[in-house]
């Protein structure tokens, strides 16, 4: 019986989620952009394969942009819209509902990741090993986004949540790694990347499916430390009416 | 009246404070099991508090609370599946269709209504396929109202529900709140249009600044309050003095309000009536309109409400 409910309400947000265009550029068009744009055009030099430096890279940003903007502005606006509210006086319990839109995220990113894993074989990248590794790091990396975009979702006013995931996202995918290199950075920039969620995702991803061995500890560290903390800051500030 | 053989409701010295502002102040409250029960007061005055904290949203501070034998704050996971609300506004995601929003919430139900018969019940039939975004008001609250029932609630809380409502839904709605009391649905009904209250409750409390001013069925509050007034209208400066000499009422009862707008406070009868009439035809003046009758909903709820700054 709570299955169902549960099921049912992931059914309803993935509608919703497929059906808000401007969310589907965001979490399908902008990484196979980035995909396209920078393994076809050479803009910034990078040792070997282009394709090895960037699939990791756009996986990563498909985790930010489905569990922080895509989830983060949809709450936020079910906050305003007291779906929220609504659905606190249903049997769907606060854990059920966080269930649902658990299932919502995983769902959009089987999508991603398919399209994106699709593509970057077609233009000819190929695995170099580590893949559940890197799968694990996607996963942190999800608990991680999302605990940021349900912390901004639950804390904001609608307006401000919008702008703000949607401005993350852009500086995040400057200073994540993502497209090019965190080298090219100054290096007090840098420095300050890498303690971003961003970067350590993007880097763990990268380390895993380099090889095993190659994993960054310090990426995964900061990433272990976002997931754990952005999560229990939202459950802590996140308030259900605006 | 009889004491409820059993309770739906059983509130007892409930408070609830906001900093130092104090929403609800000591509120007690008994409501049967299969009654229309209105709460009335005016904006602030802790309706929306109390309801809040019957439906489980809010934690009382202090005071007893219980809703079908359950502790709504504590016991929530018990209770949601045996009630029903509809909020004043909002809670639907504008991007679902009203029949998949049906769906959506039937599935949390172990027993659910049918989505279909709910929507033709409320007349969205035509409906059932526009996105929210583009209802109007009205077919929103009638949307709000079908969810509210999709459970099969045995106590339903309805906040407004008439608002922004055409006169002709207005009245299915009414019928469909008095249907469902016949089924034996319990009833608890915040409204602003004293009109509604008067129709569909049986009985009424008036809160004022977080406690419970008046609380009765509408007769019992507008029998109570007001006495029965005879208002009239004529030339004005009569001479109320002779007025009340020749209706044989105390001078106080007999005034003219505004400028030729007299109010006599008696039992209103076809002798008063009579008398009144004769008044007139006697000192030569016009008579402009007549009207008798009990004092309104309204008038008790403008009382009782008003008295203290």
């Amino acid at each position: 019986m709570k299955a169902r409910g549960v099921i049912a309400q992931a059914r309803a947000e993935t509608t919703l989620g497929l059906r808000r265009g401007e969310s589907l550029v965001v979490t399908i068009g902008i990484p196979v952009g980035v995909l396209l744009f920078f393994g076809k055009v050479q803009t910034v030099s990078v040792v070997g394969d282009p394709l090895t430096f960037l699939v990791p890279g756009v996986l990563a940003l498909a985790v930010m942009s489905s569990a922080m903007v895509s989830l983060g502005i949809a709450t936020g606006f079910d906050r305003r819209y007291g779906v929220l509210k609504r659905l606190g006086s249903t049997p769907l319990t606060r854990s059920g509902l966080l269930a649902a839109k658990t299932l919502y995220v995983l769902a959009i990113e089987t999508i991603q990741l398919s399209v994106l894993i699709g593509v970057a074989l077609l233009l000819g990248w190929r695995a170099g090993g580590g893949i559940p590794l890197a799968f694990l790091f996607l996963l942190i990396g999800t608990i991680a986004f999302a605990g940021l975009g349900l912390l901004l979702a639950g804390t904001l006013r609608a307006e401000a949540n919008l702008a703000l995931a949607n401005g993350l996202y852009l500086a995040l995918l400057f200073l994540g790694g993502m497209a090019y290199p965190l080298r090219r950075l100054p290096s007090a920039v840098r420095s300050f990347a890498e303690l971003l969620p961003a970067a350590a995702l993007a880097e763990s991803v990268r380390g895993a499916l380099h090889s095993p061995m190659d994993v960054p500890v310090k990426s995964v560290v900061v990433l272990v430390v976002w997931a754990i903390l952005l999560p229990v800051l939202a459950a802590k500030l996140f308030r259900w009416e605006e | 009246m009889p004491e409820p053989l059993t309770s739906a409701i059983r509130v007892r010295g409930l408070k609830k404070q906001y900093g130092s502002r104090n929403a609800v102040n000591g509120i007690d409250l008994e409501i049967g099991v299969g009654e229309v029960f209105g709460i009335l007061g005016p904006n602030g005055a802790g309706k929306t508090t109390t309801v809040e904290i019957l439906e489980g949203y809010r934690k009382p501070d202090s005071g007893t609370v219980e809703v079908l034998g359950l502790d709504p704050w504590g016991q929530g996971d018990a209770l949601k599946p045996r009630i029903g609300v509809m909020l004043q506004s909002g809670g639907l995601s504008p991007g679902l269709k009203p029949l998949e929003t049906l769906r959506l919430y039937a599935a949390f139900y172990q027993s659910p209504d049918e989505p279909k018969r709910l929507l033709d019940l409320v007349g969205l039939n035509d409906s059932a396929q526009t996105p929210i975004r583009r209802l109007s008001g009205g077919q929103y609250q009638r949307l709000s109202l079908a969810l509210a029932l999709i459970g099969r609630p045995e106590l339903l809380f309805l906040d407004e529900p008439t608002a922004g409502m055409d006169p002709r839904a207005r009245a299915t709605t009414w019928e469909i709140i008095q249907a469902l009391s016949e089924q034996g649905v319990t009833i608890v009904l915040t409204t602003h249009n004293l009109a509604e209250a008067e129709t569909l409750c049986g009985r009424i409390a008036i809160i004022d600044k977080g406690s419970v001013v008046a609380e009765g069925s509408p007769g019992e509050l507008t029998g109570a309050v007001i006495r029965s007034e005879l208002v009239f209208t004529s030339t004005p400066g009569l001479d109320t003095e002779t007025l009340q000499r020749s209706l044989g009422v105390r001078a106080e009862m007999c005034r003219e309000t505004t400028s030729g707008t007299y109010v006599v406070e008696a039992p209103t009868s076809t002798e008063l009536v009579r008398a009144v009439v004769n008044f007139l035809h006697e000192v030569n003046a016009p008579l402009f309109s007549l009207a008798t009758g009990q004092a309104t909903l309204e008038d008790v709820f403008l009382q009782l409400t008003e008295e203290t700054p």
